[in-house]
């Protein structure tokens, strides 16, 4: 039983599977930031975006192990990211709101770009894309980490222990 | 919209859902639930909502099988019913 607890967050041993995911694995992060970045004039956006990300940090723990992983992105980075994502998304909101306008109203932003209302309405919308997608990413890991590792964490304890 | 095509994609769709239910195996039930995730994308986009396919594959089909996965893999794979 053990050793099907284990598949998850194990290194896999098999060369043709580590192979395939390090090299599918930088594309799958160039296709989930253009999907980000081209949110808002075509299908797809920062929750979507955000889940591809989160995807291929998941295929990372599958193959190469949750320890290398987690020291590649450990868990405190995972709560720093999810917070500050939401924190951007309604920081925009509130600046809006600031300058006179309604919560997320991204015409009012013109007054401190000085770019037209149209590109600043695009601007706002990417900012809001940028922060949903770090929070939905970072949310992603999380929730897959917690049931693979059954909320224990002591392989994050263990890597701590021995940096200290 | 085709209403050919969706006859189809229906079918496969109810198929899926039916043999996601009645198999014993529960990893096979899941990747059954992909595939029926991925009907459901294909008959998203043939409606013409591309963005509600978009989340479908990525959510349905690509995260929500890997946790189901994980989760299987921290519990027993064979159902009692």
């Amino acid at each position: 039983m053990s050793g099907v607890n284990d598949m998850m967050t194990k290194q896999s041993d098999d060369v043709i599977v580590k192979t395939v995911s390090r090299l599918l694995i930088p594309f799958m992060q160039i296709y989930a930031l253009y999907v980000i970045a081209h949110g808002h004039y075509s299908p797809g956006g920062g929750f979507q975006g955000g889940v591809i990300l989160g995807a291929s940090i998941i295929l990372l723990v599958i193959t190469y192990g949750l320890d290398n992983a987690l020291r590649k992105m450990s868990e405190k980075m995972h709560i720093i990211m999810c917070s500050t994502g939401a924190i951007i998304y309604a920081g925009i909101g509130v600046l809006c709101l600031i300058l006179g306008g309604n919560f997320l109203d991204y015409a009012e932003l013109d007054q401190i770009l000085h770019v037209g209302i149209a590109q600043a309405r695009s601007l706002g919308i990417l900012g809001v894309e940028v922060g949903v997608g770090m929070t939905v990413m970072a949310a992603m890991i999380s929730i897959f980490l917690d049931i693979v590792t059954g909320g224990l964490h002591s392989k994050e304890k263990n890597i701590q222990g021995k940096r200290a | 919209m085709i209403w050919q095509l969706d006859l189809i994609l229906c079918l496969f769709i109810i198929i899926c859902a039916i043999a996601a239910i009645n198999v014993k195996d529960l990893l096979a039930a899941v990747i059954i639930l992909g595939a029926y995730s991925f009907f459901m994308c294909l008959l998203w986009t043939e409606m013409g909502a591309v963005d509600v396919a978009f989340t479908e594959a990525s959510v349905g089909a690509g995260v929500g099988t890997v946790l189901f996965i994980a989760a299987v893999s921290k519990t027993k794979r064979r159902s009692k019913d």
